[in-house]
């Protein structure tokens, strides 16, 4: 008898069946993988079995017995817990604090904070109880998510995309927390979009494709290539890339950039310096939370700096322009949240068109009044949905409407329908499934082919290891110098964003092993 | 048993555009009560308060009277708390722009011509803007909250106000009465047909600052920017719109049009500075923004509603004897309930009952 058995569970939103008579069985002491596209219904699915959803049809039988998941409180009496992709963690809190405060019954301090001790060693999930989860790396504060998780002791989790802010090194870590859990008996639902993870460490694997099941196989008996075509529905288009041009001028260059840290929880910029030619991709790699959201906000002008040569675009100082007038010099940026940062939720995609390109295609957009020409934005807006197919279910539609995918070919669609000269794009693909993912990059590759400089910030190392001409690493708000592709391997990013200094003992022993 | 508030994942489109209409309806179903438990007529004197007034053209005039400072207020209030900027002291905005116009009437009564009514006009206005001014600064500058200084702003307007009609603004030919001296002929804002009753010019600048703003926030970049910033502040500032530009736009705005409603009412309705100029015309107008939906259209509607609650309660008071806080718990009501109806198109209602709990433990022991 399966632990967890889904028998044709249906949502419908609207007129979207999000989820078309799903049926689903996880076994005991089994890593299940949940693989599909966004907007495959992986979300909707998960959100029904963890109780936040309720099904518009079917069942759900927990150790054979039908049973109604109302709420997530009652998904953890049961027995199931959720670490989620976004994690719900109070910056100002330590972590025993964080864990204490999420208990459904309240228990005494003590009594928890030693059971999550216990559970903290006994799984090899390190962490500080007494640290301010504000100082943690996302490694860390993922650590305390599970915790938190396995304290209602589940005999079911569910990992929403647990390595997407992983280092290497991080994630093979958590490889074997899972493998002791799977070892006790319990069982796990495993969300990624990661192939080669899946294989190596999924028992079954379910996919989906538009709301309904296209497959259940065993992930290991399957190629990677086999696999994204099950969710895709055909060849998922591999990326090309030529070589890059030789010798052309920088057309973004950042000088000596010091930047203090903000707010309590921001990261402080020390000295970086990176030079992106005309034709060229850099990629800056690592661990979340280490200064790449504020090395963001300094290049595209969000923040200015102190001195005007800081920064440098087409090489013009652009360091005390703000982000409209980099813009106007031929800058694009695309930010790494997509919902309150590149797009305004409540807003249309035609109205977060103009959100960025107001300045830029201020001849085109506004009349000379200042009136704002909605049919020509309108169609703009349609022509960057078609060029990047971007999928929507009415022709206008609120950007949170989009799912994540949709919504982040439209924002980067956005700046690429402006053939900016220099593009600086934090977490391109972050959430995104494999097609979109596929798109973006080589729209990406395509744009440097065209002789525009690209700077790619990622947490994600296959990305960068297939766009990128060179990567540097951040770690603690300092930049090393780029490494070019042909020399670059995981272990040497992976030592990096750990903190090994560049060009460091560190690195050249791994050279060596 | 539990009551939770559980997010709706889309609004109801009719339901939103209804509810200011089901807020009215259920305000009369409790005013009706209300006048139960007082013991009058119900039937009675809901007629006396909402639908004799209307009855009269002079009665009109006096609806359009009461109309005109609520809309001017309103339409710069729904601005500015679209752009997310709580601007609470339109009240104190309100008097001091009408000190300010009465500058030249009270202080130069012998300055008399045509140029007068103008500039007691644009002296309203920036004395207005200048007063919120204030909460605008010490919210860009030092990061205060708008809310508080803005109200507490008022109570300094109100007793300066009063400290000026006392001392040194009190009429010398006027036998010590709390009064400035009455504005003369080329300081009186004119009435718009004086042959029938008592409206003058303000009610018609609200029409045309209703136009005026509704076509700003539909049409322009301007209007775009503010409601980018007021949802998604984040988004605002990736767009390159300065936060601290929209906060000064509101405030200046929305004082601005507030010191223009209370130089309005002191030059158009009541001739002279007295200790008290408002029956708090500055916070209804927060009512009757949110009833207009933050909408420049919909608000000159709504202030058109909350004028009816003046003059119904003056009515009750004469014919049916009741007290004057009688409006005030009529405007509470309508807030009230517009309120209670935006929440529930946000949000559904969910019932957790207890005994459900633990039949969820019971089926866990069972297996």
């Amino acid at each position: 008898m399966p632990l967890l058995e889904a028998r044709g569970l249906t949502k419908i939103f609207g007129t979207l069946r999000a989820c078309d008579h799903i049926d689903l069985k996880i076994g005991r002491g089994e890593i299940h993988a949940l693989l599909g596209e966004n907007g495959a219904g992986k979300s909707t699915l998960v959100k029904m079995l963890f109780g936040a959803l309720e099904p518009t049809e079917g069942s759900i039988l927990w150790k054979g017995e039908q049973v109604a998941v109302s709420s997530p409180r009652e998904a953890r009496r049961i027995g199931i817990g959720m670490v989620f992709q976004h994690f719900c963690l109070f910056d100002a809190l330590t972590a025993s604090e964080n864990i204490l405060v999420s208990l459904d019954d309240p228990a005494p301090a003590g009594a928890v904070t030693a059971r999550a001790r216990d559970i903290s060693k006994a799984y090899g999930l390190p962490v500080d109880p007494n640290a301010h989860v504000g100082d943690l790396s996302v490694g860390e504060r993922q650590r305390i998510e599970i915790i938190r998780c396995l304290l209602q002791n589940p005999e079911l989790i569910i990992l929403d995309e647990p390595t997407s802010v992983l280092t290497p090194q991080e994630a093979d870590r958590l490889f074997e927390a899972l493998e002791k859990l799977k070892e006790e008996g319990r069982s796990i639902l495993y969300i990624s979009h990661r192939l080669e993870e899946v294989k190596r460490i999924c028992d079954r694997a379910t996919v989906l494709r538009q709301g309904k099941v296209v497959s259940e196989c065993d992930p290991r008996k399957e190629t990677a290539s086999s696999l994204a075509r099950m969710m895709v529905g055909n060849e998922v288009q591999p990326v090309v890339r030529d070589k890059p041009a030789v010798q052309s001028e920088a057309l973004l260059e950042v000088r000596d950039l010091d930047r203090k840290a903000g707010h309590p929880f921001a990261v402080a910029l020390s000295g970086i310096n990176l030079s992106v030619r005309a034709g060229e991709i850099l990629g800056v790699a690592g661990v979340a939370g280490n200064g790449q959201g504020e090395l963001f906000e300094a290049v595209s002008g969000e923040a200015l700096q102190e001195r005007a040569d800081q920064v440098r675009i087409r090489g013009k100082d652009a360091g005390r322009r703000d982000i409209s007038e980099r813009r106007l010099m031929g800058a694009a940026f695309v930010p790494e949240e997509r919902l309150g940062h590149a797009a305004a939720p409540a807003m249309t995609l035609s109205q977060n068109l103009l959100l960025s390109r107001y300045r830029t295609d201020a001849r085109a957009f506004l009349n000379r009044l200042g009136m704002i020409r909605n049919s020509l934005i309108a169609h703009a807006a349609q022509r960057v949905s078609s060029a990047m197919d971007v999928r929507k279910g009415v022709e206008d539609p609120e950007a949170s409407a989009l799912s994540g995918g949709n919504l982040q070919k439209f924002v980067i669609g956005r700046e690429l329908d402006r053939q900016p000269l220099v593009m600086v794009v934090n977490q391109p693909t972050w959430g995104v499934d494999a097609g979109a993912a596929a798109r973006i990059r080589q729209a990406l590759i395509d744009l440097a082919k065209s002789g525009s400089a690209v700077l790619v910030i990622s947490q994600d190392l296959d990305e960068l290891f297939e766009i990128c001409d060179a990567i540097a690493v951040m770690h603690g708000g300092r930049l090393s110098a780029p490494i070019p592709i042909g020399d670059a391997t995981y272990e040497k990013i992976g030592l990096l964003m750990g903190g090994a200094e560049p060009g460091h003992a560190a690195v050249s022993q791994a050279e060596a092993v | 048993m539990r009551i939770e508030l559980v997010k709706r994942p889309q609004q109801s489109v009719l339901f939103s555009v209804l509810s200011p209409f089901i807020a009215l309806a259920l305000t009369l179903i409790a005013g009706a009560l209300l006048f139960l438990l007082l013991g009058k007529d119900p039937v009675n004197t809901l007629y006396v308060f909402f639908i004799e007034p209307l009855r009269e053209t002079w009665s009109l005039h006096e609806l359009a009277v009461k109309a005109a400072p609520l809309i001017l207020i309103a339409i710069g209030l729904s601005v500015c708390f679209l752009s997310n900027n709580w601007n609470i002291g339109a009240e104190g905005q309100f008097i001091i722009g009408a000190m300010a116009g009465s500058i030249l009437p009270v202080m130069f009564p012998d300055f008399q011509s045509w140029i007068v009514l103008p500039l007691m006009l644009l002296m309203g206005i920036a004395g207005g803007a200048a007063y919120a001014a204030v909460p605008a600064v010490l919210k860009v500058r030092f990061n205060t909250n708008e809310i508080l200084t803005s109200l507490m702003l008022v109570y300094v307007a109100q007793l300066f106000l009063d400290w000026m009609v006392r001392g040194p603004w009190r009429n010398p030919e006027g036998f010590n009465f709390p009064e400035t001296r009455s504005f003369h002929e080329y300081a009186i804002l004119p009435e718009i047909w004086s042959a029938s009753g008592r409206a003058h010019w303000g009610f018609i600048f609200g029409l045309v600052a209703a136009l005026a703003l509704w076509f700003m926030m539909t049409k322009t970049l301007r209007g775009f920017e503010i409601k980018v910033l007021g949802q998604s502040p984040r988004a605002g500032r990736f767009a390159g719109f300065s936060q601290g530009r929209i906060v000064f736009f509101a405030f200046l705005l929305s004082g601005a049009l507030a010191g223009l409603a209370g130089l309005s009412e002191v030059s158009g309705a009541i001739g002279q500075l007295r200790p008290v100029i408002s029956p708090g015309y500055g916070f209804t107008a927060i009512i009757v923004a949110f009833l207009g939906r933050l909408n420049p259209l919909g608000v000159v509607a709504a202030g058109l509603v909350l004028a009816l609650t003046y003059l119904g309660g003056e009515a009750a008071q004469i014919s049916v004897g009741l007290s004057d806080k009688v409006v005030r718990v009529f405007q509470g009501m309508i807030l009230f309930f517009v309120l209670a109806g935006d929440t529930f198109i946000h949000y559904r209602i969910r019932f957790v009952s207890a005994p459900a709990a633990a039949a969820g433990e019971a089926s866990r022991a069972n297996v």
